[in-house]
């Protein structure tokens, strides 16, 4: 545990963030090892794609901080968090790839903006990152003649093409089929493993997710409510931890949104 | 009484607070670091997009509001025998007015809209959130742009439904009602000064270029982005920038005109 918060990449640090008037974190400190594959998980709603924004310095944290390789994120001035962003990769859950490039724009568009390669470099690149999620031979293609899932792996080309030190996955196995899941997951273990990336996977396949991480957090209540390895957290006796294994309804998390009293209600 | 003071001031805080922000994603669009060869790309695209496209509905309306100008400005003028100054009311009040304003109105309607609802479906499908994070700003990439583009294609359309309007006034005046085209022409000349009547006329289409742009650019960036947002947003762009035409142009026509 200490090694892993000596090389540890992002360090959140007594973060509070309170959206309109709902607090989502309560002074949560953990931190995110370099080189390593994390999985965030929790309950829907417990601000597990909010953490990613505050990682990639789009919110602001109410309270505390968080450090990426040693720098608060939102104490940067813009020009510094841009430059920050193009050492990280974001996989959103959309894809968001833009509507108007086709897909080979779409993965050469951040090496135009961040690199001089020359076109023929460029295309060289392209097509080696296409290559890897299986898509070259859609290139051509502009974005809405693919499918959902197949956006999916335009868009993790895209977030790969400028080779980042971190890649953070916003749902990613949402909507794809089981082989390009399988691929998805041999993927991001590969690229994990080859490029020495850090990886930041958010989802809701539990087991998938746990497959392949080596080190998981998961967020319930407003706090980090479990750290460690997939291994640690089948075996911890936490009751949180077991509801949201054995998903079941009644525990710790509630099943029902915050109200009055059914019988109350309908009285 | 109170509560109605409380709602009253925390409408007034909130408008502030609107303008606040539209100021500061004006100033960022404008003001940061940008390559200038490719804003200068960007641009040009968005000219192509908000201004161009733009034109078939400002000839087509700049040909019929001469046409109307004229047939009604004859049926006065002929009373008291001085339809020869036909020309002269034509061009004044499409330079003076119906140019920019008309222009104005079609070009938040026609343009206006079409750039809240592309950003704000950009917005929506998280493209401008993944430009953020590919590390490109698109205050500079996607709004100034836009912005820019409005700012130059708003007084050359101006322009052009002038032009086309003073040629349906004369298409209706000698053609059809049989003003004499040398007095069309003529006084039409002698009476439109350059610098009081059509660059007065220009400095307005500019103003409202800038207004029209700003509004539907920051409408579009700072909706909520839902399809009820973008909805929201877009009709706000249009009602909002009308108002504002119609109230500037007529602050403008006073201190230009009304010798204020």
């Amino acid at each position: 545990m200490v090694s892993e918060t000596q090389d540890a990449l992002v360090e959140i640090d007594a973060l509070t963030f309170q959206r309109d008037d709902r607090l989502i974190y309560d002074g949560m400190t953990g931190s995110i090892p370099r080189g390593r594959i994390t999985a965030v998980v929790g309950p829907s709603g417990t601000g597990k794609t909010t953490l990613l924004r505050l990682i990639g310095g789009q919110l602001k944290p109410t309270r505390g901080e968080v450090r990426y390789a040693g720098e608060a994120v939102h104490r940067l001035s813009r020009d510094a968090l841009f430059r920050l962003r193009a050492r990280m990769g974001m996989l959103f859950q959309s894809g968001a790839l833009f509507t108007e490039l086709s897909v080979f724009e779409n993965v050469a568009f951040p090496l135009r903006v961040h690199t001089d390669l020359d076109e023929e470099l460029i295309r060289f690149v392209v097509l080696m990152k296409l290559e890897a999620v299986g898509l070259r031979g859609a290139a051509e293609l502009m974005p809405q003649a693919l499918s959902g899932g197949m956006q999916r792996r335009v868009a993790l080309a895209r977030a790969i093409a400028l080779d980042p030190e971190m890649i953070m996955y916003d749902e990613p196995f949402v909507g794809q089929d089981p082989i390009g899941l399988g691929m998805l997951l041999s993927l991001i273990k590969e690229l994990n493993q080859a490029l020495g990336l850090t990886s930041i996977v958010v989802s809701h396949d539990l087991k998938e997710t746990l497959s392949i991480a080596d080190h998981v957090f998961m967020i319930a209540n407003q706090r980090l409510a479990f750290v460690g390895s997939p291994a640690a957290m089948e075996a911890s006796d936490d009751p949180l931890v077991q509801q949201f294994l054995s998903g079941g309804r009644d525990g710790p998390v509630a099943f029902h949104y915050p109200g009055p009293r059914f019988q109350d209600q309908i009285r | 009484m109170m509560d109605w003071v409380a709602r009253l001031g925390r409408g007034s805080l909130d408008r502030i607070a609107v303008l606040g922000r539209a100021t500061v994603m004006l100033a960022q669009a404008i003001f940061g670091r940008s390559q200038v060869g490719v804003s200068w790309r960007l641009t040009l695209a968005q000219v192509h997009a908000v201004g161009v496209l733009s034109l078939s509905i400002i000839l087509v309306s700049g040909l019929f509001i001469g046409m109307v100008l004229a047939l009604q400005g004859y049926t006065i003028l002929v009373d008291y025998g001085s339809e020869q100054a036909l020309g002269q009311m034509v061009a004044l009040s499409l330079a003076r007015e119906l140019g920019p304003v008309v222009t104005a109105l079609l070009f938040a309607g026609r343009a206006g809209s079409a750039l809240t609802a592309e950003i704000g479906l950009m917005k929506a499908t998280e493209q401008l959130a993944s430009l953020e994070m590919i590390g490109v700003d698109p205050l500079r990439r996607v709004i100034a742009p836009r912005f820019w583009a409005g700012c130059i294609s708003l007084p050359i359309l101006s322009i052009i439904f002038v032009a086309i309007g003073c040629l349906g006034g004369a298409l209706v005046g000698i053609v059809w009602l049989g003003v004499d085209a040398g007095s069309f022409w003529a006084n039409m000349q002698s009476a439109t000064d350059f610098g009081a009547d059509i660059m007065n006329g220009v400095i307005k289409s500019i103003v409202f270029g800038v207004v029209v742009t700003w509004i539907a650019v920051f409408q579009g960036y700072d909706l909520e982005p839902t399809a009820a947002g973008i909805a929201r947003a877009t009709t706000k762009t249009v009602v909002y920038a009308s108002l504002a035409v119609l109230g500037l142009d007529f602050f403008l026509t006073a201190v230009m005109f009304g010798e204020l």
